[in-house]
């Protein structure tokens, strides 16, 4: 939970990108949580990115730690990831009511990298 | 000596509501290590054991499909059901148990009127009108309905405090408004509306009225014939009664003169090949097997709240919300929505804890073992109007307690020592 916290109250690489490659948002409409997510790809390999919204602690400080993950990797790995990836990430056990915050960052990524036109879904990540 | 068994109500005058917790099973657990705090009962309440041991009951010696079967178990099922409906029209007033629709929900009441009644009476250019301060139920079906017939959906203002603004009521009426429907009491603001002052300037307008009664028949004295509204429609689950059975109390010519809803076996009278006579009512209106054993559980649910008497009811909970919103206008950063009268405020309690997302505070909360419900409460317009995404509330019931609401307090200084920007 400490390390939620501090990535709530520390965001890290919180803002936008002017020029990105990839820019993708999406809303949780039940809970009003919002993240954007901006990256920027060299080559297939994600260089940079950026995450701006707002929302819990929980949606927040995933998306925080999504982006130092997905950093140096390539955009054909993080596609692939599943949401084993992003609780690994928080640390501690998300019920199922608040599944929807811990993998709303995810579920951009996703849908960013696929081009939501090329996106399978979300199935694969509902708990 | 008088045996009291959990099928008969205890006569009380005033609530004791520690006496009152001993019927509640459920409430006697803990959550997380510490005793449950269930302030969540305008989402539902919980279920007293005479509605459980009814339903039990019901179903351990009498179950059968009602109104067809010659023989002695359908015959009973088919009083239990048809009583429950006689309880329902005594507790709310109506004048017959002809008035009393079964369905499965409030949201489904408003449904039938707005499909069965809207389909056959709204025109291009007529109006409905609604308050800005609905449920999600209470706004789609009419938006719906509105749209396939070209009618148009207005609001009627809420202003900053959460009340209605009651001054522009009259310039919204007009001759092409055909129905008023509104909330008794707000699920959000805790807000209770001035139900007989519209109900009287809309009749005068020639417009029909509909009262949601989700929020307001579990927790306030009501009769619809005093109220003098053409349609109430309320959940069994919000008052103490199971899931899964609603009611619409409907004026008797009304109801007469609406075409069917669903229809299939049970709302008939006689059906050709060529096509078909509706039953009498309500029947029109119960297409298919109904929610027998639900029948039986809100008719137990209304006996158990007559026996404690609906004005003991709102007493308690005028006295909870009272010390609610001042136990928690005394935490700093807590923001409290909705009314401050006490009068006008049912057991409600909606605030927000600085810039703490309210799914943050509950889920702190719930660690603490006090269940409350945080987001939009199905209220997503109110809440853009006030210019929030979600809320945290906790609400109130019977069986809560002044110590609950000192716990939630307490729980909040909890979170605020978590969060820093709380």
């Amino acid at each position: 939970m400490e390390n939620i916290l501090d990535h709530y109250e520390n965001p890290r690489n919180k803002g936008v990108f002017d020029d990105p490659d990839i820019s993708h948002e999406e809303d949780n409409p039940v809970c009003g949580d919002h993240i954007r997510l901006d990256l920027k790809v060299d080559d297939g390999i994600i260089t940079d990115a950026r995450f701006s919204g707002r929302g819990c602690s929980i949606s927040q400080a995933s998306a925080s730690m999504l982006t130092e993950e997905i950093k140096g990797r390539p955009l054909d790995e993080v596609k692939h990831w599943g949401k084993e990836k992003v609780l690994d990430m928080l640390g501690i056990p998300i019920g199922p009511v608040r599944m929807k915050c811990a993998l709303l960052s995810l579920k951009v990524l996703k849908a960013g990298a696929y081009g939501i036109h090329g996106w399978p879904g979300e199935d694969e990540e509902d708990s | 000596m008088t045996v009291t068994s959990p099928l008969t109500p205890r006569r009380t005058q005033t609530l004791d509501a520690r006496a009152i917790r001993a019927d509640f099973p459920v409430l006697n657990q803990k959550v997380n290590g510490k005793p449950l705090a269930f302030l969540d009962s305008a989402a539902s309440s919980q279920k007293p054991l005479a509605v459980i041991e009814a339903m039990s009951e019901y179903y351990r010696t009498t179950h059968a499909n009602v109104h067809r079967g010659v023989y002695a178990l359908s015959e009973r099922a088919t009083e239990m059901y048809e009583n429950a409906r006689k309880k329902v029209a005594r507790f709310v007033g109506a004048k017959s148990s002809r008035e009393i629709v079964f369905t499965r929900n409030a949201t489904e009441s408003i449904n039938l009127v707005a499909q069965a009644w809207g389909r056959a009476n709204l025109k291009p250019g007529d109006e409905v009108l609604l308050t800005e301060m609905e449920h999600h139920s209470n706004i789609v079906p009419w938006q719906l309905i509105a749209k396939e017939t070209g009618a148009k959906v207005r609001y009627l203002p809420v202003d900053g405090q959460g009340l209605l603004q009651l001054d522009g009521l009259d310039a919204l009426l007009s001759e092409r408004t055909k129905i008023v429907a509104f909330t008794q009491m707000s699920n959000m603001l805790g807000t209770i509306t001035p139900a007989a002052e519209i109900v009287r300037r809309a009749k005068a307008a020639g417009a029909l009225t509909l009262i949601d009664g989700a929020q307001g028949i579990p927790h306030l004295p009501t009769n619809v014939q005093e109220l003098g509204c053409d349609f109430m429609a309320f959940s069994g689950h919000k008052m103490c009664g199971p899931t899964g059975i609603g009611v619409l109390y409907g004026r008797r010519e009304l109801l007469e003169a609406m075409p069917p809803f669903l229809s299939g076996g049970d709302m008939i009278r006689r059906v050709t090949f060529e096509g078909a006579e509706w039953n009498e009512l309500p029947w029109k209106f119960e297409a298919g097997t109904p929610a027998i054993a639900e029948a039986v559980g809100l008719g137990a649910a209304v006996d158990y709240l007559s026996g404690l008497g609906m004005d003991a009811v709102r007493a308690h909970e005028r006295e909870l919300i009272a010390y609610a919103l001042e136990r928690l206008a005394e935490v700093p950063s807590v923001t409290l929505y909705g009314p401050t009268d006490p009068d006008w405020r049912g057991g409600v309690a909606t605030f927000n804890l600085g810039e703490v997302h309210p799914h943050d505070v509950a889920s702190v909360l719930d660690s603490e073992g006090i269940a409350i419900r945080a987001g939009h409460h199905c209220a997503m317009p109110l809440h853009q109007k006030f210019g929030l995404t979600a809320t945290s509330r906790a609400s109130f019931y019977i069986y809560s307690l002044p110590e609950e609401i000192d716990r939630l307090v307490e729980a909040l200084y909890k979170a605020k020592s978590i969060y820093a920007r709380a």
